[in-house]
């Protein structure tokens, strides 16, 4: 079994999110990145897949040099190798297309995402990678396991579950329940160090979208205290002040 | 300009964020001099699909064969960009539901068109193609420029009102020619929580977190939610504690929800929480700390703990409701 885990590097949860110049470029400073939390995940249940049924992850990157130490730790976690494609990922268009020609000729028997990066929330990667690879791709999966060569899924639906079978290959995106995420112990951070981490250059293609400027969401005014006695009075707030109910 | 809307249906009725979605595609329409036609995937009957024109929609596509028969995000992008081409369309409108973010990108990819998806506002002319999206899980917002000649655009639920208009629409059969080889995945089971409210669609939310102390004092929320007409939701504690399913979790690495109301109970408000909510309408917090950062971020606020302020608030609920 070969697979293929694409992560992206993003802005720790806990960031307080401020951008520069002028509003047009998100601020780094002090800030401390990670893998998204969703390829986390994806890794972690292709890593769970691939112990038991034999084969290997590699993990591919579309970005800087400044991303490697999350690479590191996606092998320190355990994957085989890691391939960084050197280029500023611009939109989902972009990098989709980066990693469809890196895996083009691959031929891995099935591709994770995470179900969407936590810093642009886009979630399309999965679904473009698919059509460009000529693949069926599958959102949100909180369960997998491939048997018989067919792959048994789970996704999230609007309201509910769906549970699916797919041929290989194919693409799909973890959400949350897909597995727990593993911490890397001191063996796998060694042998991170002397895995195979290949950088290559990008190829052609360009960006549909481009991001123009950043707004901060206007301050809340005061919060109106209702005394606890008095708690039923919210319904009647909700109703004639706020309007929402 | 032509504008193609994806009219979602589940089981065979079409849903608000539907409604959203073609009185979008419609007010975009009337600005531009355009046409809008809404694009149904599967079987719903004639009467449903010419309520469309109610909403704004010219024209109503519809795909029926056997391949649509349940939801494939292969065989459904494949209707969508048939229709698009099959029209000359510039625009692709889709709803951000699970179905509409799994079609959007495919769809794209077939077009060759640039795609934003969470979008919030109109797109603005005046210098090329922008719209604005929340970024960073709802801590921000970004404005995004689209170069292609065909876009895709799918937009947030809740965030656009239902604009009826006076049309009627001309409804036209059509068909994509996929064949069963093009589809890779057969659906086995589908299972949806009859009567509930989904999370991304619900105007009014009631959520809570640990300061519930079990998930058996949970009917207390339930009960609230069901006086209201509201979903539940819950934090990420009381996910990963298995009190709640995931799928009610809210926030940064949850589900980012835009209701008209969100009341949050035993909820701190930290900053991944606050990511997922804040662009809610009106937030209500209740809880024992006053220092809690939610209050920061509320319109209403209640000192106190849940097991008291949550018996008032429900008996209020109820009084409300039944001399409504």
């Amino acid at each position: 079994m070969k697979v293929l885990v694409c992560i992206s590097n993003v802005p720790d949860t806990t960031t307080r999110v401020s951008f520069t110049d002028n509003n047009t470029k998100f601020n780094t400073q002090g800030v401390q990145f990670i893998i998204n939390p969703y390829d986390e995940l994806a890794l972690t249940r292709a890593l769970e897949i691939t112990e038991k049924q034999g084969g290997t992850v590699t993990v591919v990157n579309v970005g800087l040099a400044e991303t490697e130490p999350s690479i590191r730790k996606a092998l320190a976690i355990g994957a085989h190798e890691a391939v960084r494609i050197n280029a500023e990922p611009i939109d989902a268009f972009f990098v989709a297309e980066q990693i469809a020609n890196y895996a083009k000729s691959e031929n891995f028997d099935f591709i994770l995402t995470g179900r969407e990066s936590i810093d642009y929330n886009g979630g399309m990667v999965a679904g473009l990678l698919g059509e460009m690879l000529n693949m069926p791709s599958i959102n949100v999966i909180t369960a997998i396991d491939i048997e018989n060569g067919v792959a048994k899924l789970e996704r999230d639906i609007d309201g509910g579950r769906e549970k699916l079978d797919c041929t290989l290959p194919f693409v799909a995106s973890a959400q949350k329940e897909l597995t727990e995420p593993r911490i890397p112990n001191m063996r796998g951070i060694m042998a991170a160090r002397t895995k195979p981490l290949k950088v290559v250059e990008p190829n052609g293609s360009q960006a549909n979208t481009q991001i123009t400027s950043f707004e901060l969401p206007a301050p809340k005014g005061a919060c109106k205290m209702i005394d606890v006695a008095d708690a039923g009075k919210l319904i009647e707030l909700l109703h004639n002040e706020a309007k929402v109910i | 300009m032509k504008i193609i809307v994806f009219a979602e249906n589940q089981d065979g009725n079409f849903k608000k964020s539907t409604f959203e979605a073609v009185s979008y595609a419609a007010q975009i329409a009337a600005s531009n001099n355009g046409s809008v036609a809404a694009v149904s995937i599967g079987e719903v009957s004639n009467e449903k699909l010419a309520e469309l024109g109610k909403y704004g929609a010219d024209q109503v596509l519809t795909y029926t064969q056997d391949n649509f028969k349940t939801f494939s995000g292969e065989a459904y992008s494949k209707a969508l960009a048939h229709a698009t081409k099959n029209l000359n369309a510039e625009l692709v409108i889709v709803s951000n539901t699970y179905s509409g973010k799994t079609i959007a990108p495919r769809t794209a990819a077939q077009l060759n068109a640039g795609i934003v998806s969470g979008v919030i506002s109109f797109p603005e002319y005046s210098n090329g193609f922008k719209v604005r999206r929340t970024v960073f899980s709802g801590k921000s917002f970004a404005d995004v420029a689209v170069n292609t000649s065909i876009k895709v655009l799918a937009i947030t639920p809740n965030s656009f009102n239902i604009v009826e208009s006076a049309k009627s629409a001309a409804i036209e059969n059509m068909d994509a020619g996929i064949a069963i080889a093009d589809i890779h995945t057969t659906s086995v089971e589908v299972a949806r929580a009859s009567g509930k409210i989904p999370l991304t669609e619900a105007e009014l939310v009631v959520s809570a977190g640990r300061g519930m102390k079990g998930p058996e004092n949970w009917h207390m929320i339930e009960d609230l939610a069901e006086v209201l007409g509201a979903a539940t939701a819950c934090s990420k504690p009381v996910s990963d504690m298995h009190w709640r399913p995931h799928s009610e979790h809210v926030g940064q690495t949850g589900i980012t929800i835009k209701p008209n109301l969100y009341i949050a109970i035993g909820i701190s408000g930290a900053i991944q929480h606050l990511a997922g909510v804040s662009a809610s309408k009106v937030i209500v917090a209740i809880n024992k700390d006053p220092e809690a950062p939610f209050f920061k971020a509320a319109d209403y606020g209640i000192v106190g703990d849940a097991f008291e302020v949550l018996p008032k608030v429900l008996e209020a609920a109820k009084a409300f409701k039944s001399a409504q």
